[in-house]
């Protein structure tokens, strides 16, 4: 009762003091507002606008068909253009894809030859080059097949493969940017905001203070761990009903009070994991760079921004151990898929877990670090 | 102005919110002599100073200091030079971790001297103030005394015409003090043409002074010679006569202290045997013993760094100690024991409570974290705000009140609980005259009528004099212990200081300074050309002063390097080998309803690629729905019934596919692959019927750059770039804001450095830090990644140098436009990890990018680095090609620089 009583005051302290600093708040407000917006906005559908030149040596009205069928917003408006601009256009990182269409394409299709088109694929650009590949591909061989049906010859294939996609009919990235981009935001603030608070109360000899009060390490750790999660769950719930449902317009499924209980849950590990940082770290400007050497890691890894199949398997087993992989595919499954209690449970469950672990750990290494 | 005076203030009113700290101030000061201000705390004094010394900007009303006005820019760099300032606070403008050698270095270079001018003037220096011998101490580890002298040392390194010195004797020991001022009349023997402003605390030196100004509530009471300051009053003290001239309603209620007799009490309260505490050889505090009754005022004096503080803290607990034993009330000292605690209060030497919260908010949050009941809680609080004379500044922040008010908030906090035990360290440093005497007051009341014990360690004599018993301590031994009547008695002195020194002298192992004693010449002058010239615009010398200090500060921090260093390359590792765009083991499950060799033949061509891995097959729908939304398949193939047989018919029957979409490009993949498949599918139905046109159109994938499309080569080149944004960034982040957050800022405020060598000699050091890193990025792509470099790796090293220019310039800005450390390591976490893996051609072409993220693609300097990187690494292009990426960067640092330049101010506001 006592110690609540403390914990309380003491994480009323913090929110006073993070009040105290304006420039933080309006750190705090554009990363969950415009950030979002920006960021999520930003991502395009792969491909999207994608830079194409062609070279058409063939000037008949299949190749005129294929330049046309290259559109927005899957591709820029195709340039053309000769060999020689194509090489050096590609050098600077100016077209993506290029594609080549010989002489007498048209006269070989038609008279039921092996035709050939060469695509040329920028392989730097990783994101696009795989997928983008496939669309070129499949967009040549249906405007090809549309063709020859219109000159007569048969060409039904023998068996259709229909594909539907379940969640985001149209794949519109910007509901996973959004998402994603909140998510990142949740465990950047969420570490950031107590250990500094740590470090400040080091570096301003406050926390010799606390010490000779009747208040025990864990009094002032869960003090820390509460206030400043509160200061990034209703952040978080705010950004989610008025920046991305409201102004964004982006469906979220799933019920909202379970997504906040698994935030709630993820900052218990992220804010024990800053204050692990905080007794680590002996100043702010080793704080400032063990943060961006967690967070990258963090953000890059798990699961947010490439799929996690994509890693090799030691990482993907080593990330387990991270809170952020766990939440970002609660978020999926929830605010996505639409997912309840039942499905979301083992991610809970590992939150709370992995969150238990690291408080106790940082708890322990706080106690060391005061001694 | 005339010759006689230094400086010539007018109508000088300055405003802190809605604070007056100064009041139409209007003052002459005379030259070349010795001028003390005096004055309780909070009454203007250090913001007067800081006006004439350049460092605060004036808000309204004109300063002229030695002919110049301080309010031109122009007027003020000519005249900066000749002027030197030493702010309040011990060692505030030092920089702990440089020696004292290279602290005094710093500042000589930052005053154009070379580097014979600065070792004659170091060498003389550090002879007269006695430091020779630790001139490669860490100013961090030296006492308060030697930090103070270090201070004058700085501040005397460019002979300058006036000496302004706040408070600089505050929290010093009686010895050093007294060599603090014998060096300052030596020097002022060697250049009488120096005028020297002083504020002080103690009356005693105020005496000694030539002029004298007394301050309270932002005006001037008096003004004149001491003398003359004594008749005017009728005192014969000066600390009577102060008090004389406060006005009515501060006199009232000052009456002299007064002791009454203790009854003595056998409880024994705090007891020690033996108490030992080393830091590493260092032995810090060496058997002591002292056993101090219940209700006894014990005071604790010695010299700076003597190890009074180390004691006091190893009995509340916070320090542990390796030999010997503690008790408080009979009971060991015990760091878990919560309830001890309670019975004790301590005031630690510096400032500790919160900066963020009000004086009320303070004293709330202690009383609720004491427990008090609430009815409690609000007498408690009335009572200290007007015991302690805080009533007026309850809701302003301690931060912006001066340091004796501080001390009081300080005090009140720790009687708060009403503890049985006070231990206060030096709770009266910078406490004016008058306060000082009312929390004595306090302290006897609650010592003769509540028995509460009283442990407190001061540098006063006359506080001293009223405690029951003091120790005299030095070297971390006690040297004697008794009543300061029985101690003063001993030596035959009827001055406890001279006893004091006398105990002091006797028992320190290292002799008197040679000079100090002899008072030969010590300071030459300059040659004066050199003083006497203007500073130049631009200076070299002055940029790589703070160059190398941000340097040498970085090289002291191992931890920070290796971070910086070794973290580059941990994180390469991970996203080198982290990201893949090539997806495999995507799983799926098949509800086949035809359930014949046709349809499982369809299947295998799923399940035999290597980008699938097939999971238990679906019985239902609702299966279905059930195990994508789980997301434990990502497609789900659905083979209608009669499949088989419709294919042999040509029936052309339809496959049906559900692909997970909540990670869209995930699903992109995923389709492309399903198409892929199938195709396949359809050429092995063509063979097997004997034709090959199923596909009439074969397009020919040639993937440039990166033929055999491995992830490694396609993610070095574009990892290089983000770490080299985000590691320089937030070093270089921390420069500015972490100098305004601890307070040497304000050698940036008051020596000729201007605010372009600042910024560039802070930059330099994370630049050449960014180009280590750089080096070791490629060395590790080519020796470990096998990445080679297919371009010229000049062209890739001139673009990385621009590119880390831009890094470290926007680190720059971030810490120019904040003020708060947490809010600049933030702040750099926003503006370097979004548009750095986001916006820049990371993952996506910025050609792709829409709205803001477009522009901000465009400009971000990682943008254009990455087609550098990727240009040179993968597509071997050089200069001829890549010029205008270059052309950017070159064009972002000057347009960084410029903004940086306007968002730091010269002056404090």
């Amino acid at each position: 009762m006592r110690s609540l009583s403390n914990i309380l005051y003491l994480g009323i302290k913090e929110l006073r003091t993070l009040a105290r600093d304006p420039a933080m708040a309006v750190l705090i407000l554009y990363a969950f507002t415009l950030s979002v917006y920006s960021s999520s906005t930003s991502v395009p559908e792969t491909p999207h606008r994608a830079s194409i030149a062609m070279v058409d040596e063939d000037r008949s009205p299949i190749s005129q068909r294929l330049i046309d069928a290259f559109q927005e917003p899957y591709f820029l408006e195709p340039v053309l253009t000769d060999h020689a601009d194509m090489d050096e256009g590609m050098d600077e990182g100016r077209y993506t894809f290029a594609l080549n269409i010989p002489p007498d394409f048209q006269h070989d299709l038609l008279r039921g030859g092996q035709t050939s088109i060469q695509l040329n694929v920028d392989a730097t650009q990783i994101s696009q080059a795989f997928t983008g590949a496939g669309y070129i591909q499949q967009i040549i061989n249906d405007e090809v097949m549309v063709f020859l049906q219109g000159s007569g010859v048969p060409s039904t294939r023998p068996v259709q493969a229909v594909i539907r996609t379940r969640y985001n009919p149209n794949l519109t990235q910007s509901w996973f940017g959004a998402i994603n981009e909140v998510i990142n935001q949740i465990t950047m603030l969420s570490i950031i905001l107590t250990g500094a608070a740590l470090i400040r109360e080091r570096e301003h000899g406050t926390i010799e203070h606390l010490l000779v009060m009747p208040l025990t390490p864990f009094e002032i750790m869960a003090a820390k761990v509460w206030s400043m999660g509160l200061v990034v769950l209703v952040s978080t719930a705010l950004s989610l009903y008025f920046i991305v449902g409201g102004w964004m317009g982006i469906p979220l499924r799933g019920s909202m009070t379970l997504f906040l209980l698994g935030t709630a849950l993820h900052l218990f590990a992220t804010t024990s994991m800053g204050i692990f940082f905080g007794t680590v770290a002996r100043s702010m400007p080793q704080l400032g760079l063990l943060i961006i050497l967690a967070l990258i890691p963090l953000q890059v890894l798990s699961g947010g921004m490439t799929p996690r199949e994509s890693m090799p398997e030691v990482v993907q087993h080593i990330m387990l151990l991270a809170p952020t992989t766990h939440f970002v595919e609660l978020g999926q499954h929830i605010l996505f898929r639409g997912a309840g209690l039942a499905i979301v449970w083992p991610q809970l469950l590992a939150l709370a877990v992995i969150g238990t672990v690291f408080f106790l750990f940082a708890l322990l290494r706080l106690r060391r670090s005061l001694a | 102005m005339s010759e006689d005076t230094v400086a010539v203030l007018s109508e000088i009113t300055l405003r802190y919110g809605n604070n007056l700290a100064l009041d139409d101030l209007t003052l002459e000061i005379p030259a070349r002599r010795m001028v003390g201000l005096i004055g309780p705390d909070g009454v203007g004094k250090s913001s007067l100073l800081a006006l004439i010394a350049g460092a605060r900007r004036i808000q309204s009303g004109r300063i002229q200091v030695l002919g110049a006005d301080m309010s031109d820019a122009t007027q003020r760099r000519l005249t900066g030079p000749r002027i030197a300032y030493m702010p309040q606070g011990l060692g505030k403008n030092l920089y702990p971790t440089l020696s004292v050698r290279e602290n005094l270095e710093f500042f000589g270079r930052l005053f154009g001297q070379d580097g014979q001018e600065r070792d004659r003037r170091i060498r003389e220096l550090t002879a007269s103030t006695g430091l020779e011998q630790f001139t490669e101490r860490p100013a961090g580890k030296l006492s308060g005394g030697m930090k103070q002298k270090l201070g004058l040392c700085c501040a005397l390194i460019h002979d300058p015409d006036l000496l302004i010195l706040d408070e600089p004797t505050t929290g010093v020991d009686p010895l050093s003090r007294s060599q603090f001022w014998e060096l300052i009349s030596r020097i002022r023997q060697q250049r009488p043409q120096m005028s020297v402003i002083v504020a002080t605390a103690y009356m005693d030196e105020a005496q000694g002074f030539d002029w004298l100004i007394a301050m309270d509530a932002g005006v001037i009471l008096d003004r004149g010679e001491p003398g003359a300051l004594l008749e005017r009053t009728l005192c014969n003290s000066l600390e009577a006569a102060f008090v004389q001239l406060l006005p009515e309603e501060k006199r009232r209620g000052h009456v002299e202290l007064e002791i009454p007799p203790r009854q003595t009490d056998t409880e024994v309260a705090i007891e020690a045997h033996g108490l030992t505490k080393r830091f590493g050889d260092f032995t810090a505090v060496d058997h002591v013993d002292f056993r101090i009754e219940r209700g006894e005022i014990f005071g604790f004096l010695g010299s700076n760094g003597c190890g009074k503080s180390t004691t006091m803290k190893m009995l509340t607990g916070l320090l542990s100690f390796e030999e010997g034993e503690a008790s408080l009330f009979g009971q060991p000292v015990d760091p878990r024991d919560i309830e001890t605690r309670r019975r004790v209060g301590y005031m630690s030497q510096a400032f500790s409570l919160y900066g963020e919260l009000t004086v009320r908010q303070n004293i709330d949050l202690h009383a609720r974290l004491f427990q008090l009941s609430p009815q409690r809680h609000a007498t408690r609080r009335q009572q200290l705000l007007e015991q302690f004379d805080l009533g007026d500044v309850a809701d302003q922040l301690p931060g912006s009140l001066p340091l004796g008010i501080r001390q009081r908030l300080s005090l009140a906090v720790a009687v708060l609980h009403e503890p049985e035990i006070l231990i206060l360290d030096e709770p009266t440093s910078g406490v004016d005259p008058v306060a000082r005497d009312g929390f004595w007051s306090l302290l006897v009341r609650m010592s003769r009528e509540d028995s509460v014990t009283i442990f407190i360690s001061t540098h006063f004599m006359n506080e001293a004099l009223r405690c029951d018993r003091i120790s005299l301590m030095h070297a971390g031994r006690v040297l004697d212990s008794d009543t300061p009547q029985a101690l003063m008695a001993k030596r035959g002195h009827d001055d406890l200081e001279e006893t004091f020194i006398e105990y002091l002298k006797e028992a320190s192992d290292t002799p008197e300074p040679p000079t100090a004693t002899n008072g030969e010449i010590v300071v030459v002058p300059a040659s004066d050309t050199a003083s006497e010239s203007a500073p130049p615009r631009f200076s070299w010398r002055r940029l790589s002063s703070y160059a190398r200090r941000e340097s040498m500060e970085l090289r002291r921090d191992p931890i920070r390097a290796t971070l910086a260093l070794a973290g580059t390359l941990i994180l390469m590792f991970i996203i080198g080998y982290g990201i893949n765009m090539d997806v495999e083991n995507l799983s799926f499950a098949v509800l086949d309803r035809d359930q014949t060799t046709t349809s499982q033949n369809y299947t295998l061509n799923l399940s035999g690629s290597r980008y699938f891995s097939e999971k238990a097959p679906l019985q239902s729908y609702d299966e279905m729905d059930e195990r994508l939304q789980r997301g434990e398949i990502s497609l789900a193939v659905e083979i209608p019934p009669r499949f088989g047989r419709d294919l042999k018919r040509g029936d052309s029957p339809e496959v049906a596919f559900w692909v997970d979409g909540a990670m869209p490009s995930r699903a992109q993949t995923i389709t492309g692959y399903v198409q892929g498949i199938h195709t396949a599918y359809l050429q092995q139905l063509a063979r097997e019927a004997g034709s090959d046109t199923a596909q009439p159109v074969d397009v020919a994938l040639r993937y440039r750059y990166n033929p055999d499309v491995q992830s490694l080569p396609a993610m070095v080149p574009a990892v290089i770039p983000l770490l080299l944004m985000m590691i320089p960034a937030m070093l270089t982040a921390l420069g500015v804001v972490r100098e305004k957050e601890l307070g040497s800022i304000i050698n940036f405020y008051v020596t000729p450095v201007t605010r372009l060598e600042f910024l560039i000699g802070k930059q330099l050091p994370y630049v050449a830090m960014g180009m280590v890193n750089f080096l070791l990025l490629v060395l590790l792509s080519i020796f470990v990644f096998d990445v080679p470099v297919k371009g010229s790796l000049l062209v890739l090293g001139v673009g990385a140098l621009l590119y880390v220019l831009c890094a470290t310039g926007l680190g720059l800005l971030i810490s120019a436009l904040l003020n708060s450390q947490i809010a600049a390591v933030f702040g750099t976490a926003i503006a370097t990890l979004v548009p750095a893996i986001q916006f820049s051609g990371l993952l996506h072409p910025v050609s792709t990018l829409e709205g803001a993220a477009t522009v901000v693609g465009h400009l971000y300097p990682t943008s254009h680095f990455l087609t550098i990187s990727r240009g040179v690494f993968s597509k071997s292009l050089g200069m001829f090609e890549l010029w205008p990426y270059f052309l950017a960067l070159a064009i972002t640092i000057p347009v960084l620089t410029l903004a940086s330049l306007a968002g730091l101010k010269k002056q404090e506001k």
